[in-house]
């Protein structure tokens, strides 16, 4: 490497600097926080920037013994799990039919996939409070389980149809030549060729609920029934009093399903954040 | 076994397990059968509610109680109060800087990043970060961060000697609160446009740069007129998506400033949920939220000519 194209290169790591600061400063300072005194915390002449009385857990002693953040997690949990595959089941199939079949209006029906796709959540939540409630499923976590398909299908069916149509056509053509059922060649072909789409709409999809709030925040509100972004924002914050060493702590914790996933994962988020929006 | 019990004779008297594996294998059938699923939710939980929002709008909806038609009086009402009017110009002021910071920040970020680097997954990482964290949780690290009494960003100001003791309320003065919701937004939707763009400038072909460097142009020269026109069609792809998922923005607002201070950051959808559940008018909210409508329409319509022409 050249003299100058190694300092071309250093600058270029300069620059980023500013911008890698901003994206994670935040998240530094949300867990330094949380790692803090209530005796620092709100002590004004202390330096933000660091721990000078030594870091202490007992932001998450509390929030994990004292308050009901284990019943939020786990709920959050089991919305997202389900919702995720449900809504994968559902989502695959019809970007099968949509990828690869001719039927009856199946140019309108992707049209439509990809308009409710961009629906935004905040448009609908009013009368979807009122549908939930004849549902019965007011103030139940099953009323997100429902809700959430709303957006993860569309979602995944879009990333899938893209990955589908990258399935030469011709594979599948001699499995059911071979005389395979078509279900069989999905099954046993395509499938299994498609697995990279399939992880990348599950990796979303489990993101998309973990992180879903409007949902969650108007249609749930007992203790025992709110996800964990809902309890930690709503319940830790006491009419105006704010526990920010708790709040930060729940922050934290409640962040660490995703970071893990997407720690193992950070190649699948980059493919899919771009082919949801470009493909 | 069922074939001895049923003598196949003619195509009618086929055994039933058959005679499904074979409607199953064709087209017209499989392809209603396996869409089905997706149609019936979207109908029920998309198409249905969003056509309860057009009664509620037109009515005098309450929560717990009968509801009249009461034609287009939601929205004219919605016209003369200050809080509306305040939030339509909210909506644009917001969307609009933070979509034009987004695609500054986002286009110089990209041209980063595709540069030859040591820590590449890493710093993609980190780039990330912000779009994958929840972000009802992050910004409340935000909110931390502009608190009152022990704001991070001002006690650095003013180490830094840029701000004067005890520097800006960030939350409870007008254009600051505006300014922290804009921030936050960009903070979070930066990674998306850095890495679609990103996407789009590694498919523009090498070639072009060296026969415009062959030509004499210098590096200015060859984003004016190599990079920008060739990443148009990403640019707007995704400043379309932008714009209807910040012109819905809820999390941000809802919690930095919850629309104050008196209204000055209130978006249509924290406005739509004050009036419509916590104030119980639930047409009015209703109405309110319908203004998001006419963008959605606008970036469906273009969407589906610009991705139209690549998907199908």
């Amino acid at each position: 490497m050249g003299k100058r194209k190694f300092w071309n290169r250093v600058l270029m790591h300069v620059l980023l600097v500013p911008f890698l600061l901003f994206a994670i400063f935040p998240f530094f300072h949300m867990t330094l926080t949380s790692l803090k005194s209530d005796r620092e915390l709100y002590d004004r002449k202390a330096v933000p920037l660091l721990i000078q009385q030594g870091p202490t857990l007992e932001h998450y002693s509390k929030l994990l013994w004292e308050t009901a953040f284990i019943t939020w997690t786990k709920n959050s949990l089991i919305v997202t799990f389900i919702a995720t595959a449900v809504s994968l089941v559902v989502a695959t199939i019809a970007a099968y039919a949509l990828a690869r079949l001719k039927f009856f209006a199946v140019g309108s029906f992707g049209t439509g996939i990809f308009v409710t796709y961009l629906v935004p959540t905040s448009l609908l939540f009013l009368p979807l409070a009122q549908v939930v409630n004849w549902l019965g499923l007011a103030d139940s976590k099953w009323a997100l389980v429902v809700t959430y398909p709303t957006f993860l299908v569309p979602f995944c069916t879009w990333l899938l149809m893209g990955y589908f149509r990258t399935v030469p056509k011709e594979v599948e053509e001699c499995a059911m030549v071979d005389g395979a059922t078509r279900i069989q060649a999905l099954w046993r072909i395509v499938l299994p060729i498609a697995i990279p789409g399939l992880v990348c709409a599950a990796l979303f999809a489990f993101t998309l609920s973990w992180n879903e709030f409007i949902y969650a925040l108007t249609f749930t509100s007992s203790s025992d029934q709110i996800t964990a972004s809902v309890g930690v924002t709503s319940e830790l914050i006491r009419g105006d009093i704010y526990f920010w060493g708790q709040l930060m702590a729940g922050a934290v914790l409640a962040s660490v399903p995703i970071v893990i996933l997407y720690v193992f994962f950070l190649d699948y988020y980059v493919s899919g954040l771009t082919a949801g929006a470009v493909k | 076994m069922a074939i001895s019990t049923f003598p196949v004779t003619a195509h009618a008297r086929l055994p039933w397990r058959a005679r499904v594996r074979e409607m199953l294998d064709r087209e017209r059938i499989l392809g209603p059968l396996f869409t089905s699923p997706a149609m019936i939710l979207i109908v029920l939980l998309v198409a249905y509610p969003f056509c309860m929002a057009l009664y509620f709008s037109l009515s005098n909806a309450f929560i717990g109680r009968p509801s009249h038609f009461v034609g287009l009086r939601n929205f004219i009402n919605l016209w003369d109060s200050d809080a509306f009017q305040q939030t339509f110009q909210n909506a644009f002021v917001f969307t609009g800087f933070a979509i034009a910071f987004k695609i500054v920040l986002g286009i110089s970020l990209a041209l980063l990043l595709n540069q030859q680097l040591w820590f590449k997954r890493m710093i993609r990482g980190m780039v990330l970060l912000p779009w994958v964290i929840p972000t009802a949780l992050s910004v409340l690290g935000w909110q931390w961060m502009f608190n009152s009494s022990y704001s991070v960003v001002n006690w650095t100001g003013i180490a830094l000697g840029i701000m004067d003791p005890p520097g800006p309320n960030w939350l409870g003065q007008k254009y600051y609160a505006m300014t922290a919701v804009v921030a936050v937004n960009v903070w979070r939707g930066l990674p998306f446009f850095a890495i679609t763009i990103l996407a789009g400038l590694v498919s523009i072909p090498k070639e072009l740069y060296e026969a415009a460097e062959a030509d004499g142009a210098g590096p200015w020269a060859r984003f004016w007129y190599v990079t920008l026109p060739l990443l148009k069609g990403v640019l707007a792809i995704v400043v379309l998506f932008s714009t209807i998922f910040t012109f819905s923005d809820f999390n941000i607002v809802y919690q930095l400033t919850h629309g104050g201070p008196i209204n000055s950051t209130h978006l249509f959808a924290t406005l739509s949920r004050q009036i419509g559940l916590e104030s119980g008018r639930l047409g009015e909210g209703a109405a309110i939220s319908l203004y998001l409508f006419p963008v959605l329409m606008f970036v469906v319509y273009a969407q589906l000519k610009y991705v139209r022409k690549q998907a199908y």
